[in-house]
């Protein structure tokens, strides 16, 4: 048995997107910007395909911009803005629980001389706009603070924030690549000046996202060279995934309500049973200001990779938020900025589902949690030493 | 990122457990940072004859304490303070570069029980509470 419950860090491709793109590969494989007939005809897909996309977040056409990932859109905004505005002023603000394509981009700006700061969050994930004010001054030129917060899945308030921001004269950008599928992203309701996305975060393909510029506003280029995507962004237009992307948000937004119905059912399930059954565990984020999707757990007296190994030996894909599993040894800079005590922080695992999953999953994925909860702590002295080793104390 | 044996290790770890009234009991390593050893030895005429460990800590602690309880167990005192995290690394096949501290984490747990043998042997116990339990 396979069980997938990672779709925070990617989702299948839909196999009606898959469809949709296929002829985009072999058949209409042409360079959308030369004038001859496959030029004309991929040129078109992928006019049409902006349309689509526009539609569906609510700007024009004119104000989408096709780029390789979210990352690469949230590089694009903030470098862009700050380059561009920087005779404004040299002050950047972006939340401390940013997806680290924000994060490393700020850092980036702060060698580049921009002063950067990161607004706290309360314990529960959440940015309070009153620390916004508290910080934003006349020399802020960009704001950039994430719709819905990839690790506790926590839904932050955007449309408060841009209009602070836009009080003080900043230009406001948020990364939106966790709100879709799960919540009806319009550009117009947020009050941004710039939204990311991401295709494969909301079953589509991997390798495209988009950065929506609102008209007017002017930035500075990232990726130079040809002129494509109206001379802002270098590079031959990536035809079969701009057609998916379309095709994977029409599809998540007709499914959305029907998916998150299903969704907040599996996942509300699985979250009861967890805090029923498995002693001295830690529900991490706002249970009310969510998407259903996500669930993040510290389970304490033991480390995030072995539940992620032990639940991978028993066919069940997670997501540990535990330092040692990429790389570095800090533990999840979003558990820390909300409080979470850091050997607490450093047993978390976040759950994330999906469209696909069934009631039956949850309660085996629940099972075998139990089971490697339980076998992990059986080997902790740090369990051991507040329990003498059993629950029943 | 982890080779076959280390999984193997992690998957089925040996000699959990603590050793009652161990000869010699060593606890290494903080809950801040993710990791935490202790090793309780069984000692009869300066040879290791049992050994147990309790870890918290990521895949390659847990793997580098089986595997260095394994190693000790019937070799002296004397041969066991010589092994060290390179030895258990190389018993393992290999860490990744990231994880080779788990593997100090071993050598260390060894080396403090040892002393504490030692010391219960010469009647001057020593400090066993240098851990943060949180």
């Amino acid at each position: 048995m396979k069980i997938y419950i990672d779709h925070a860090a990617t989702t299948p491709c839909d196999k009606q997107v898959v469809e949709a793109m296929i002829p985009y590969f072999t058949d209409a494989f042409g360079n959308a910007d030369s004038q001859h007939f496959f030029g004309r005809e991929t040129a078109k897909a992928v006019a049409d395909a902006r349309q689509s996309i526009a539609q569906n977040i609510g700007c024009k056409p004119n104000e989408l911009y096709f780029t390789a990932s979210g990352t690469e859109s949230d590089n694009w905004a903030l470098k862009g803005v700050a380059l561009r505005r920087k005779s404004k002023g040299n002050h950047v603000i972006v939340s401390c629980i940013e997806h680290h394509a924000v994060l490393s981009s700020a850092q980036w700006l702060e060698k580049q001389g921009f002063k950067v700061t990161y607004l706290p969050v309360d314990s529960q994930g959440i940015v309070q706009p009153a620390e916004l004010e508290k910080v934003i001054d006349d020399q802020t030129i960009l704001v950039s603070v994430m719709y819905v917060n990839n690790e506790v899945g926590t839904i932050q308030p955007i449309a408060e924030l841009a209009q602070i921001a836009h009080k003080h004269g900043a230009v406001f950008h948020s990364d939106c690549v966790q709100a879709m599928p799960y919540i009806n992203v319009d550009v117009n309701q947020l009050g941004a000046d710039l939204v990311s996305f991401s295709a494969h975060k909301f079953y589509g393909p991997k390798g495209v996202g988009a950065l929506y510029i609102k008209n007017g506003l002017k930035i500075d280029k990232l990726v130079c060279g040809g002129g494509q995507e109206r001379s802002q962004r270098g590079g031959t237009s990536n035809t079969p995934a701009i057609v998916g992307m379309a095709k994977a948000l029409e599809i998540a937004k007709a499914e959305m309500q029907q998916n998150n119905q299903h969704i907040q059912v599996l996942c509300n399930h699985f979250v009861e049973r967890v805090e029923k059954e498995i002693p001295f565990v830690r529900y991490n984020g706002n249970k009310q200001r969510c998407v259903p999707s996500i669930a993040n757990f510290s389970f304490e007296f033991v480390e995030g990779e072995g539940i992620l190994m032990l639940m991978d030996f028993n066919g069940i894909a997670v997501s540990s938020g535990s330092a040692c599993s990429s790389g570095s040894l800090d533990p999840s800079h979003v558990l820390l900025a909300m409080g979470v005590p850091i050997e607490v922080s450093h047993g978390s695992i976040r759950f994330s589902f999906g469209k696909h999953n069934t009631m039956e999953e949850v309660d085996y994925t629940v099972d075998k949690l139990k089971e490697t909860i339980a076998r992990l702590r059986e080997m902790s002295p740090l369990f051991n030493a507040k329990t003498g080793g059993t629950y029943n104390v | 990122m982890y080779n076959q044996k280390v999984l193997d290790a992690f998957a089925n770890p040996k000699n959990v457990g603590v050793i009652e009234n161990a000869d010699g009991e060593g606890t290494v390593g903080n809950a801040t940072c993710g990791d935490i050893m202790k090793i309780t030895l069984k000692i009869v005429d300066d040879v290791i004859v049992d050994a147990k460990f309790q870890t918290f800590g990521c895949a390659a602690a847990i793997a580098t304490s089986s595997t260095a309880t394994q190693m000790v167990i019937g070799m002296t005192v004397e041969e066991a303070l010589k092994v060290t995290n390179a030895k258990v690394v190389e018993e393992l096949e290999g860490l990744p570069p990231q994880k080779i501290h788990c593997s100090v984490l071993a050598e260390e747990a060894i080396k403090k029980a040892i002393e504490d043998y030692r010391g219960k042997k010469n009647n001057t116990p020593v400090d066993k509470s240098k851990v943060d339990f949180v």
